[in-house]
C-alpha cells in the first residue's frame, strides 16, 4: 500500500558480455533458476488476464459483446452503480488526501505535541483490516444502535442523523482507513522538500497565503496528484467497505456488484467478467497515470547540495489546539473503533453501554470462537497462506529483481513490467479471473488452498518486487564482482553474497506480504471453498449471518495477531535497518 | 545601518536532546548575547565553525527565526524588539537573501524565479508588467543569465543556479542582503571566481551585506569586516587583516588560518618589545599590541608562512631554532614542512621551490615583528 510509491529501482550498467555469456549457458543452475522465475512471473501475471478477457468477450459463437450488454445495458442500473463507484472513490480519496496531507504537514513541519500518535495512527491500515474497520463503524454509526447516535446525538439533539449504511458512511470509513497511507506518502513528500524554498519566498516579500498558493502547492502537486490517484484506485478496488456497508441499502459499486452477480443463481460469469473488465480498465488508467506523473515529477528535483535541516514551524499559541486536534483524530480513528470492537466482543447482543449492558459482559463470544472447529482451520489456513505466499513471492522476486537491476539481459524490462502488472488488478477481479482459469484447466487446483496461494502470490508480486529491487539496487556492484573474482560461481555469489546483503529488504518485504496476505479478503471471497476458509472469510461469514458479537471477538483476535506480527516486523526492521545502513 | 543588540536565541531541551549528544541539558544557547553594527556599503562577515550560531543570527535578521530577546533595527526601523514585542514578519522586512541551497523554485522558469519578489509586492507598490520585465532583464544581464531567461530553473548548472539566487535577491534592490554560505555548494575553481564576482557586484552596486561562512579564506578575501563567532558569541570583530595578524584569542588564531602555538613566560616588556621564554629558548617580539607584565604566562602564535626554513644557518641573530624535518607536504602553491625543534613541532610554509627531504637538519628563523601574543585561555 504505502510501498506503492517507492520509486522504481535504478538500473546499473555492467559487463554486458560477461552476463550474456553466463546466460547463454542455460543448462546451468543459474540458467534454470532465471528461466524458472521468468516463466512463473509470466504465468502468474498474464494467464488470469488472458482468461478473463477471453471468457468475457466470448459468447456462444465466438467473439461477442453480449456479456457487456447484460452487465451495462437496460435494467441493470449500471449507470447508478458507476456513479456510486466514482462518488465513493472520489470522496474517499479526497477525504484521505485532505486528512493525510494536513497530518503530514503538522508532523513534518511543525512543533506540534504528541507526534508519537501519528506513528501509531499510521499503523491502522496494517493492523486493522478494512473489514474490521467497517464492522467497528457499524457499531458506531448504525442509525438505530450506533453509539454515535445513541450516546451523542440522541440525548443531546434528539435525532439520530448518522447512518453509516449510506454513500457518505462508506466514504467516511474508507477515507479514514486510507488516510494513514496518504499521510505516509505526503509526509515523505514534505520531508523531501527543502524548507528554504518557502523561506526564500518569504524573504521575497510573499505572505503566508501567497507562499502556500504559489510555492508549496505547486511543488507538492506531483506528489498530491499521484497520492490522489492511488487513493482513488484503492477505494475503487475496495470490496470490504462497500460489501459491509453498501449491500444493506442496495448501494452498489463495481466490486460489490461483481460479488452480488456471482451470488445469484444462475451465475452469470459473463456479466461479472464485464464488470471486472470495466473496473480493471479504470484502475489501470489510474495506476498508469500515477506512474507517468511520478516519473515526470523527477524533473522537479533541484540540486540542493548539502542536506538541509528542516526547522519546524513554531505553532506558538496554536500549539495546544493543534495538540487537541491530533488527540481527537487519534481517538476517533484508532481508539474508538478498537474500543468498540472489544466492547462488542464482550456482549451477548449489541447494545449501547448501560448498567444492564455492563452487567452482561462476558467472554462467551471468545468461548464460542474457541469451540468453533472452523476457527482453528481458518487460523491455520491463514498462517499457511501468509507464510507460503511471503516466501514464494520473495524467492521469485529476489531472483527477478537481480535480473532486472543487475543484468542487461534482453527483455528484462518486459519481465519488470510483467512483475508489476498485477498492481492494476483489483483483488476481486483477480479472484474472478483465477476461477475462470481453474474451472477450465483440468488441474486439481480449484477448491484447494493452492488456488488461494496462487492468488496471493500474484497480488503481492509487485510489492515483493519493490522491496527486493530496492535492496538489490542499493548494493554496490563491486561486492558481487569481488565474490566472482574470488572464484565463487554465480549461484554461490547469489546465495552467499547477494541474498545475505539484501536480506534486510527481502525480510522487510517478506513480513509485509505475510501481514497483508494474512487478512486478504477480496480475492479469497470468490475462491475459497468449504473447509478452506481463512480468518477474514470467517469474519465475513459472521457478518452475513448477523453474528456481530462473535464477529467482534474474532476481530479482536485477528487484530491481536496482526499487532504481534507488525511488532515483530518493526523489531526486525529496526535491526535490519541498521544493517542496511552499514552495508550501503 | 543595521544594529543588533544583545540578541539571544535558545532552543528548548526537547529539541536540544534530539539535536546532538553534546551532553548539555536544558536550554541550549544558539545565540548568546550577540551585538554588532553594520555600516552602509559594508560586507560584514559572520565567521565560525558549524554550530557557532552564525546562521541562526542571520536567520534572526531575516525574520525566519524568532529570537528570545534583543533588538534588531535596520535604517531606523525596528525589525525585532524582544522587550517591546515587535517582530516584523520576514516578508515585510524588504531584505534580499541567498540561501545555502539556493532555494531555486523548480516549478518556475529562470525569469519567473527572479520576477517573483516583484510579482508579490502589494498592488500599490507593484511595478507594471513592462517595468518588471525590464528590471528582471537588467538583473539577469548583471548576473550573466540573460540568455537563459525562459529556461526551467532546474536546467541550470550549479554556478548558474547560484547566480540566479543572487539575481532574485537583488531584483528588489534591498537595503540589506543576507548571504548564507552562498558559495559552499560550488566546486573549488568556481568558488574562487565567484568570490571575486560577488565582491565586484557588491562594490559596484554599493550593497550592504551580511555574509555567513565557515571558510576563513573566503571571509578574508571578501569581507570589509569579520565577526568571528564561537559557541553563540562574537569573539572578535575587525578588518580581515586585523583578525588575521592580531587574533584576540587562541580560538581566533586557530580558526583563521593555521598557526603554531607555543607556551611562553614573559621575561620583559619594553614598549612594543617583548621578550618571552619558551621550552626551546628565548624569543623576542616586536610591535606587540598587548603588553603583558613580566612573569605572566602567554601563548605565542606563529603563522607557518612567517617561519623561514633553510639548510644553511642564516645570518640574522634573533629568534633562531635548529631542528630536523619530520614531515613534508606538497600543497601545490606551497610546501609545508613540519620541523621538530626539541620538544616542539613547528609547521613552516614556503614557496614550492623549497623542498627539503625528511630527516634533514634545518634552521628556522622567525621575524620578531610577525610573532603574535595571544592571551592564555
Amino acid at each position: 500500500m504505502a510501498a506503492t510509491n517507492v520509486p522504481a529501482h535504478t538500473g546499473r550498467a555492467g559487463p554486458v558480455a560477461a552476463v550474456a555469456g553466463r546466460l547463454r549457458r542455460l543448462g546451468t543452475g543459474q540458467g534454470l533458476l532465471v528461466t524458472g522465475a521468468v516463466v512463473i512471473v509470466g504465468y502468474l501475471a498474464v494467464v488470469p488476464l488472458v482468461y478473463l478477457l477471453h471468457d468475457t468477450f466470448t459468447g456462444n459463437s465466438g467473439f461477442s459483446l453480449h456479456a457487456f450488454a447484460r452487465a451495462y445495458g437496460g435494467t441493470s442500473q449500471s449507470g447508478t452503480m458507476m456513479l456510486n463507484s466514482l462518488r465513493f472513490a472520489f470522496g474517499s480519496a479526497a477525504l484521505a488526501l485532505v486528512v493525510g496531507t494536513c497530518l503530514a504537514y503538522v508532523q513534518v513541519r511543525t512543533d506540534a505535541p504528541f507526534k508519537g500518535l501519528f506513528f501509531a495512527a499510521s499503523l491502522v491500515p496494517l493492523i486493522i483490516p478494512a473489514i474490521l474497520y467497517a464492522a467497528a463503524w457499524i457499531f458506531l454509526g448504525d442509525p438505530t444502535i450506533g453509539l454515535v447516535n445513541t450516546l451523542f446525538f440522541k440525548p443531546l439533539f434528539g435525532v439520530s442523523p448518522v447512518n453509516v449504511f449510506s454513500i457518505w458512511g462508506m466514504t467516511w470509513v474508507q477515507g479514514l482507513h486510507l488516510a494513514p497511507v496518504a499521510f505516509l506518502l505526503m509526509a515523505a513528500a514534505f520531508r523531501a522538500m527543502d524548507p528554504s524554498l518557502e523561506e526564500s519566498a518569504a524573504m521575497s516579500g510573499a505572505a503566508r497565503r501567497t507562499i502556500l498558493r504559489r510555492i508549496t502547492v505547486p511543488l507538492l502537486r506531483p506528489a498530491l496528484i499521484s497520492a490522489a490517484l492511488l487513493m482513488f484506485v484503492q477505494s475503487l478496488e475496495s470490496f470490504e467497505v462497500p460489501g459491509l456497508l453498501g449491500l444493506q441499502n442496495g448501494i452498489y459499486v463495481f466490486t460489490s456488484r461483481i460479488y452480488f452477480v456471482l451470488r445469484q443463481f444462475p451465475i452469470d460469469y459473463g456479466s461479472a467478467g464485464a464488470y471486472a473488465v470495466g473496473l480493471l480498465a479504470i484502475a489501470a488508467v489510474g495506476v498508469l497515470l500515477s506512474g507517468w506523473l511520478s516519473r515526470n515529477a523527477r524533473n522537479f528535483q533541484t540540486v540542493t547540495g548539502k542536506a538541509f535541516r528542516p526547522r519546524p514551524v513554531e505553532l506558538g499559541r496554536a500549539r495546544p489546539w493543534v495538540g487537541a486536534v491530533v488527540i481527537g483524530y487519534f481517538v476517533l480513528t484508532v481508539v474508538l473503533p478498537v474500543a468498540v470492537l472489544v466492547y462488542a466482543s464482550l456482549l451477548k447482543f449489541y447494545q449501547a453501554p448501560s448498567v444492564n449492558a455492563l452487567r452482561t459482559l462476558s467472554l462467551d463470544n471468545y468461548r464460542k470462537v474457541l469451540h468453533t472447529p472452523l476457527a482453528f482451520t481458518a487460523l491455520k489456513n491463514s498462517l499457511i497462506l501468509g507464510l507460503g505466499s511471503a516466501t514464494v513471492v520473495m524467492l521469485i522476486t529476489s531472483v527477478v529483481s537481480w535480473l532486472v537491476v543487475r543484468t542487461r539481459v534482453p527483455g528484462r524490462r518486459l519481465i519488470d513490467t510483467l512483475a508489476f502488472l498485477p498492481i492494476v488488478i483489483p483483488g476481486l477481479v483477480l479472484g474472478l479471473a483465477l476461477s475462470f482459469v481453474y474451472l477450465r484447466v483440468s488441474l486439481p487446483i480449484y477448491g484447494t488452498l493452492l488456488i488461494l496461494l496462487i492468488s496471493y502470490c500474484t497480488r503481492y508480486l509487485p510489492y515483493g518486487m519493490r522491496y527486493a529491487s530496492a535492496a538489490m539496487g542499493q548494493m554496490s556492484r563491486e561486492l558481487e564482482e569481488s565474490a566472482q573474482v574470488c572464484g565463487a560461481s554465480w549461484f554461490q555469489t547469489f546465495r552467499r553474497v547477494l541474498v545475505p546483503l539484501a536480506s534486510g529488504g527481502i525480510l522487510a518485504g517478506w513480513v509485509y506480504i505475510l501481514v497483508v496476505s494474512f487478512r486478504e479478503l477480496s480475492s479469497t471471497i470468490l475462491l475459497y471453498s468449504p473447509g478452506k476458509e481463512v480468518l477474514s472469510v470467517l469474519i465475513w461469514e459472521q457478518f452475513e449471518n448477523g453474528q456481530f458479537t462473535v464477529l467482534a471477538a474474532l476481530g479482536v483476535c485477528m487484530v491481536a495477531i496482526l499487532v504481534t506480527l507488525v511488532f515483530i516486523a518493526y523489531r526486525l526492521g529496526a535491526r535490519v535497518g541498521l544493517q542496511a545502513g552499514s552495508t550501503s | 545601518m543595521l544594529t543588533i543588540d544583545s540578541l539571544v536565541k535558545t532552543y528548548d531541551a526537547e529539541r536540544a536532546r534530539r539535536r546532538a549528544r553534546t551532553g548539555q541539558a536544558g536550554r541550549v544557547h544558539a545565540v548568546d548575547g550577540v551585538s554588532f553594527e553594520v555600516t552602509e556599503g559594508e560586507l560584514f562577515t559572520l565567521l565560525g565553525p558549524s554550530g557557532c550560531g552564525k546562521t541562526t543570527t542571520l536567520r534572526a535578521v531575516a525574520g525566519l527565526e524568532r529570537p528570545d530577546s534583543g533588538r534588531i533595527s535596520l535604517a531606523g526601523r525596528v525589525l525585532f524588539d524582544g522587550a517591546a514585542k515587535v517582530n516584523v514578519p520576514a516578508n515585510r522586512r524588504d531584505l534580499g537573501m541567498v540561501f545555502q541551497s539556493y532555494a531555486i523554485w523548480p516549478h518556475l522558469t529562470v525569469f519567473k524565479n527572479v520576477s517573483f519578489p516583484l510579482d508579490v509586492l502589494p498592488r500599490g507598490r507593484r511595478p507594471r508588467r513592462h517595468q518588471i520585465e525590464e528590471r528582471v532583464g537588467k538583473v539577469l544581464e548583471l548576473t550573466e543569465l540573460g540568455a537563459y531567461a525562459q529556461r526551467p530553473a532546474t536546467k541550470l548548472s550549479g554556478g548558474q543556479q547560484q547566480r540566479l539566487a543572487l539575481a532574485r535577491a537583488l531584483v528588489t534592490q534591498p537595503v540589506l542582503m543576507l548571504l548564507d554560505e552562498p558559495l559552499s555548494n560550488l566546486d573549488a575553481k568556481l568558488r574562487e571566481s565567484m568570490r571575486f564576482e560577488l565582491k565586484r557586484l557588491q562594490r559596484e552596486l554599493g550593497l550592504t551585506a551580511i555574509y555567513v561562512t565557515h571558510d576563513q579564506s573566503e571571509a578574508l578575501v571578501m569581507s570589509s569586516r569579520i565577526a568571528v563567532m564561537n559557541e553563540g558569541r562574537i569573539v572578535q570583530v575587525g578588518k580581515p587583516r586585523e583578525v588575521y595578524t592580531n587574533p584576540s584569542t587562541r580560538f581566533v588564531a586557530e580558526f583563521v588560518g593555521t598557526s603554531n602555538f607555543v607556551r611562553a613566560t614573559v621575561v620583559s616588556t619594553q614598549g612594543g618589545q617583548v621578550t618571552v621564554d619558551t621550552v626551546e629558548g628565548r624569543l623576542s617580539i616586536h610591535g606587540a599590541l598587548s603588553a603583558p607584565p613580566a612573569g605572566s604566562e602567554v601563548l605565542v602564535s606563529i603563522r607557518p608562512e612567517c617561519v623561514d626554513i633553510s639548510v644553511d644557518k642564516p645570518d640574522a641573530a634573533a629568534n633562531q631554532w635548529a631542528g630536523v624535518v619530520a614531515n613534508r607536504a606538497f600543497m601545490g602553491d606551497s610546501v609545508d614542512h613540519v620541523v621538530s625543534v626539541g620538544k616542539l613541532e613547528i609547521r613552516t610554509r614556503a614557496n614550492p621551490t623549497v623542498s627539503i627531504p625528511q630527516g634533514t637538519g634545518v634552521h628556522l628563523s622567525i621575524d620578531p615583528a610577525k610573532i603574535m601574543i595571544v592571551p592564555l585561555d
